[in-house]
Order: C-alpha cells, then structure tokens, then sequence
C-alpha cells in the first residue's frame, strides 16, 4: 500500500455536502483539502443529457449496482435479497453525486420535526405514539438553523414566495411554513397549466394552495460567491438528468467553480474509499486518514489530521460499519445506535384523468403547487389514527413518454398491451396528471441498517443491509390523504381519479424518491446517537459525518436543504471552534 | 463466433431512417428511395429468426392500426437488438452475485440470474414459427406467457423503441413522438410555458442529433462485446 503525504483534511465525496466543505474551509482558513469522489469528473456530457433512454431509464447518472449496491429485508425474520437494479431510489454517483440528477425541490424542514417526540406528546399525550416508535428530538432546533437554511437559499439560488416571514403570515406563500427570516432570492417559477388546475381545485376546497420552493432559476441570477447562472427554459429534462445550461442548481454549476480556483482543495476522482483508518478509544478516539483504491486498483494511505465523512446516506452508514467506527444498532435490545432509525420519505401518487391536453413535457424540476393543510402537525390529530401528514402537490417537472406512456384509466378494464390499450394510452398520454403525496415516516424499532450476512460488492467487502418496512403509521396515514388527493383530482376537473392501491410490503422497484435518511443519527448525549449536533462523531472528535444519515427522522420535505443547512453550521463550528482547539464541540 | 445475420425489411414497412452497416456507419434511406426496395438490415445480437419473432410480437404488443403506426413502422426490433448487443444486454450495470433467488417477492425486483441477452434468446425458443401464426393465434400465445420476465422485456423494450430517441434504432421517423404529440427533446419552451391552457401545443419534433448538430453517441454503442 502507498502511503500519500499527509493533509489537514479529507473528505470522502465530491457531492454538495462535500464540496460545499471543501469551498467554507478553503473560503475562511489555509488548511490543506483533499477529495476523494469514487466516480468520474462529469460536467462535458451534459449536452446529451435529453434522451430519456440512456439518463432516464438505463440511468446514466446513478450508482453502478454492480460495484455498489444495497440488499433489503422487510423484517428479521426474512432473508435479506440485493437490490439489483436501483428502483425506489436513485444514488448517484461521479462529482455533484445525486446533486446533479436530482429535482431541486427545495423546501425546509417543519420546526416540528425537529422537536417530534416532544411536540406530539405535549399535544396528544404519550399513548398516541406508535407502537414500537423511536423518535427521539434533534439536538439542533429550526430556531437555531434558520440562519443556515437562509445562507443555503441564497447560495444555491431559491425560487418561492414567503408564508411566514419573521412571525407574519402572507397569503400565496405557504402560511404553515416555519418562520423565515428573508424572502426567497427568487420569485416563483411560471406554473404550469396542470400545476394551476391543482391550485384552483384546492382552493375550491378551501385549502391554501402555494408555489414549491425550487432551486431552479426563475430569472437569471448571481449568488454571493458571485456565480450566475441563466433563467430556467422549461426544457423538461430536469430529474434523473443534469441541465444542459445550468439553470437548476448542482454541485457542479453552484460549487465547483468555486472550488476549483482554491489552490488548498485537491480533488481526486474514481477514488473508493475503503475505511476510514483510526485507534479505538470512547471520546478520544483519533481518526488517522483512510485508505482507497485508485483508478489504476492501487491501493492507498491518505492519512489526515482531520476527516469528513461525506457521501450519500447509504455510504455514510456503510463506511461507519466497515470500519468499526462506533457500536451497531441491535433491535432486540435498542442498545448501540450505528443504523438505527432508518427512515424514506413516503411518497405516492394517484392519477387524475383530465378532460383537455397539458401539454406536459413543458415543466421544470420542483416546479409546481402544493398545499400544507395536512403536513406535519398543521391539522388535528386527536380523531385519527396515525400522526403526523405531508404535502400534497401537482408538480410540472417535464413529463417524457418511456417513463408515462400506457396509463389509463382502471374504469376502462383494459389489457396492458394490443389495439384497445393503445388507443387509449395515446387518447391520455397528455390528459393523466399525478397529484402526489410526500410525506413523514415515523422511525420505528424495526426498520435499520446493518452489514449483510451473504452478499458482497467486488471489494470483497459486505453490502449494506437494509431492514424495512412500512408500518400502521404510515399504512394509516396514506390511507387518509389517498382519499383527500381523490378529492382534489374531481375538484381540478378530473373524470376518474385513480387511487393509490395502498401499501404492501416496501418495494424497490416503484421509484419513491431518493430521500432516505438515518443510520447515523445525531443526538444530544452518546448513548442516544452517533453524531452531535454538529455531526461531529461522538467516540472520535476529529471525525465528522454529514448529510441525511444524521437525520433523526424524516421529513415531508426533501431533505437537500436541511442537509445543507446543517453543513453549513458544521464548517462554521470547525472554522470558529474546533480549528483553534480540536476537541469534542459538544 | 456465430456469422453475422441480417433481417431483410420491405423499405416501405419501416418509416426508417437510420439503417446500419457493418462497420457501424449509418446510411439514412429516404422516402423517394424506398418504394420497392428492401432493406438489408445487419444483426448485432438476434439471428434472423429471432428477429422476426420479436418484429411479429412487438407488432402486436403495439400493432399498427386505425390509431397509428405501431411497432413495425418505428423499427423496433432493430432497437431490441441494439439494446441487447450492448451493455444492458449483458447486465453490465447490474448487481449480478449470487445467491440467486428465483422466487424472490415481487418487491425486490427481478433477481433472476438470466440477463435479457440469455432470457430472450431462451424464451424465443418457445416462440418457434410465432410469425408465421395469424394476429389471433399471436395474441393467444402472448396471453399465455404474458406473467413471464421474456414478456415483461418484450413489452418493456415494445414501448422503449416507439418512444425513445432514433439514435437508438427505433422510433424511425419519429412516428412515436409523432403519435403522441411529444417534441422531443427541445431547448427551451420558455415563452410557451404559460401559454396555451387547456389546448393541445404540438410544435414539430425534433431529435438530439437534430438540436446538438453533431454526432450522439447511445450507450449501447458503448460497449457491443460479441453475442
């Protein structure tokens, strides 16, 4: 093995948590910066990023499963199977990671996710908790990241319009929205034809109806690093494809041009950390660099004086596990916290057969209108039988025909291919909008990952496992808001509504999103997770672990800007405190 | 390694545009030309056998009939070939250790061994002389095998060779894109986005090569190790 010089830091992915530390320690101190992102430099093909074959479909951008991938079991008692075609969610891979596929969706945590347990408690009591829950408080409140998220909108470039700006509620912006301490940095995207259908039938209904915070462009725009980037052109091919003019914020468009003229940043690509190298001791352990294979198969020493554990949530865990950093979780006796509350957005949808053309293909990612009256806490729980909601929504992201062609409508009792399914599948290849749901999943005992038994990747190292499924909460939970969605689909105009057929078992092949979070928790003591609340590791101080695994639970919202937001106070913590004195932060 | 074979096509069944020569140069055939020719078509993966059956069940996956062209025109057996000759094909970007288990609840996916090379150069034994039956016997005999992962591929890969873009070999002419209104892949749609509420806007498809004015590359070309 070859042993590299030293550096003061090293982070383990190129993505927009990696590279937006590599940019706030380079921007404010001299430390030496070395990235290492086991995929390859992306940005000169993004031109032929529009065929929805190849990015869409074949999934140009994502993870190779057959250098990494995940297995699942829905519960202790069933034997664990590899994933082996990504599905329910889509890991990327190369610099930007799943920054540059994704949505822009871009909207914040609820204050009262943050405070789950607690907060729910104080209003229903402890007997309404699920059974066999594992919430437990973040040890950060939205008070104290508010600022962040802020920083985070201004930097990436935000479009949307306000609902609560410091207290004051303002109608057209989500009134049920956290307080925000500024106005979005741009107005809302244009709403598309569908996505206004949507606003009128919630109206109709008395709900109130809001333009999505998105991190695509509505005008042209400068960020305070001074990088600007062109007005979104509705081309369509936003999700699951890079922009082809860089009008939805990526790592790549946002950060790198940034980081790229930092003399004190190397970044190192097609390089697969394998472990993190460190001595073991509670509270004082030291992480001494990590070990990676190069492109050419070599294997190498990076020691470091400082490391960050950067990559997606499934990598964070993993690495965690592979290298014997910390105590793994064990259900049966709830002690260790290494993969514990493992948690996915839950997300669905139901089809609403429209009576004229939408002319779809026009849309641009996290555009749209959703409502909030049944997110979070906003409505009363004290009657039904699950806790917690989400938002509902009619998204414009640019519909292409591989990914819808063949929807139509249950009442028509047709076979899925022929004459009579074409016809029909042509009549309402423009008329069937989704009205989708994204929402909480409350974190449960069962649901965590470990290291598998039987499956490895071509290291020879063991898959990460996933043990998950869906609960009586959530089971609950879509069952109610599938008959809301229903209702609003007939007040747009719909003439049928195909409802969500409910959940069974958790499933890898419908795509869901990419949105899960956990496995690394952060908490306010040792014992409770493995993280503080600056995503500094517990047992060893000069390791930090940052992105949505050190969510305690989900969210309805997508997780993107909680994740930066909390990175943000990280390097902000490592530059004002711990580079002047390393030691534990909390 | 096995001669290579070539589908023979009537010109004027295939609006095609884009037909390949051994060494992979495309020469485009235009609708003047076409009339009475035939079309020597070369086959990375399928033999010519092969390639009929699957031409004859596409076909009817999605016919041509009084609501448009369907699989015939657009070419898609030529996309089904392409496709499997390359890295998709063989599994290349697929998790593919074993155990295998075969049995696997639908919520895991596929977790056959089989790749789609192997599932339909298998399956298609079963099909034997299926285009020589008449569309009533066919339509009997995909009903038959319709829960099985050959047809699952078929009408999957039905659907990718009308839609997709005929860099990849099907959707010839566009007709697919033409059948359901889409443009293709458009730069901007900027001053039409609020526009045109409860109306159908159709602007004229176009194709990647067409918008990029160079050479695209597909991902099947990426890699076409031999059959």
């Amino acid at each position: 093995m070859k042993t590299l010089p030293s550096t003061d830091v090293v982070i383990i992915g190129g993505g927009w948590t990696g590279l937006l530390m590599a940019k706030e320690l380079s921007a404010r101190s001299a430390v030496s910066i070395v990235v290492l992102e086991r995929g390859r430099s992306r940005i000169p093909e993004y031109s032929s990023g529009m065929d929805e074959l190849d990015y869409f479909v074949r999934m140009h951008m994502m993870q190779d499963p057959s250098r990494e991938a995940v297995t699942l079991r829905h519960h202790d008692k069933e034997n664990s199977l590899p994933i082996r075609q990504y599905g329910a969610f889509l890991p990327g891979s190369g610099v930007g990671g799943t920054g540059e596929h994704w949505g822009a969706v871009y909207p914040r945590l609820m204050p009262d996710c943050f405070e789950l347990q607690s907060k729910t408690v104080e209003r229903y009591g402890a007997a309404k908790l699920p059974e066999d829950h594992t919430m437990q408080d973040w040890p950060v409140t939205y008070d104290e990241i508010e600022p962040f998220y802020a920083r985070s909108e201004r930097e990436v470039g935000v479009c949307g319009k306000a609902g609560n700006l410091n207290g004051k509620k303002i109608e057209g912006g989500n009134i049920f929205e956290g307080w925000r301490s500024s106005e979005y940095p741009m107005p809302p995207t244009i709403t598309p034809y569908f996505s206004e259908l949507f606003r009128g039938g919630a109206k109709s209904l008395g709900y109130h109806p809001y333009n999505n915070a998105t991190a695509v462009t509505s005008e042209e725009y400068t960020n305070p690093d001074g990088v600007s980037r062109p007005a979104c052109a509705f081309c369509g091919f936003c999700e699951r494809t890079p922009c082809m003019i860089n009008a939805k914020a990526q790592p790549t468009n946002v950060l790198l041009p940034v980081v790229r003229q930092r003399k004190s940043v190397t970044l190192r690509t097609n390089a697969t950390v394998k472990r993190i190298v460190h001595d073991s001791a509670a509270r004082t352990g030291k992480a001494r660099g990590v070990t990676y294979i190069d492109e050419s198969g070599e294997e190498i020493f990076q020691p470091a004086d400082l490391v960050v554990l950067a990559s997606y949530t499934l990598g964070n865990t993993h690495m965690l596990l592979l290298s014997g950093i910390g105590t793994p979780y064990n259900p049966a006796t709830g002690k260790g916290a290494l993969g514990k509350n493992l948690t996915h957005q839950v997300s669905f949808g139901v089809q609403a057969f429209l009576p004229k053309p939408l002319n779809k293909f026009m849309g641009a990612g996290g555009t749209g209108v959703r409502i909030s009256d049944f997110d979070a806490d906003v409505f009363d729980h004290t009657h039904l039988p699950f806790i917690r909601g989400g938002m509902i929504g009619a998204m414009s992201v640019g519909t292409q025909p591989l990914s819808t062609f063949g929807t139509t409508p249950s009442s028509m009792k047709l076979p899925r291919w022929g004459s009579a399914w074409k016809k029909a599948s042509i009549e309402y290849f423009d008329r069937t909008g989704v009205i989708a749901f994204s929402g909480e999943q409350i974190p449960h005992k069962g649901n965590y990952f470990d290291l598998d038994p039987r499956y490895k990747n071509p290291m020879g190292d063991p898959l990460l496992r996933m043990t998950m499924n869906w609960q009586d909460n959530e089971r609950k939970m879509a069952e109610f808001m599938n008959a809301k969605m229903v209702e609003i689909g007939h007040a747009m105009g719909a003439k049928e509504v195909n409802p969500f057929p409910g959940y069974g078992d958790y499933d890898v092949v419908r795509y869901q999103s990419t949105h899960i979070q956990g496995g690394t928790m952060m908490a306010k003591s040792p014992d409770l997770g493995v993280v503080n609340s600056y995503q500094q590791h517990w047992e060893i101080p000069n390791l930090f672990v940052i992105g949505a695994s050190t969510f305690p639970n989900s969210g309805s919202s997508n997780p993107t800007p909680t994740i930066l937001a909390l990175t943000y106070r990280t390097a902000d913590a490592i530059l004002d405190r711990y580079l002047k004195k390393p030691a534990p932060l909390a | 390694m096995r001669r290579r074979q070539f589908l023979i096509l009537s010109a004027a069944s295939i609006g095609g545009v884009l037909v390949y020569s051994l060494d992979r140069k495309a020469s485009r055939v235009f609708a003047q030309e076409k009339s009475a020719q035939t079309l020597k078509i070369p086959l990375r993966f399928f033999t010519k056998d092969e390639a009929m059956i699957v031409a004859a069940a596409a076909a009817r996956i999605f016919p041509s009939d009084d609501s448009g062209p369907g699989a015939k025109e657009a070419g898609v057996v030529i996309f089904i070939d392409r496709q499997l000759a390359g890295p998709w094909g063989r599994d290349r970007y697929r998790y593919a250790e074993g155990p295998f288990d075969e049995n696997g609840a639908r919520e895991f996916g596929y977790q056959g061994k089989a790749t789609p090379r192997e599932t339909y150069r298998e399956g298609l034994k079963g099909l034997k002389d299926f285009d020589s039956l008449t569309s009533e016997q066919q339509d009997k005999k995909l009903q038959q095998i319709e829960n099985t992962h050959l047809f699952a591929l078929l009408r999957q890969n039905t659907i990718e060779g009308m839609f997709s873009d005929p860099v990849h070999g099907g959707n010839a002419d566009m007709v697919g894109w033409q059948l359901v209104g889409f443009p293709g892949p458009r730069m901007s749609n900027y001053d039409e986005v609020d526009k045109h509420f409860g109306e159908a806007f159709r602007p004229k498809p176009v194709t990647l090569e067409q918008v990029l004015h160079r050479k695209v590359r597909p991902s099947e070309d990426e890699d076409t190790a031999s059959a």
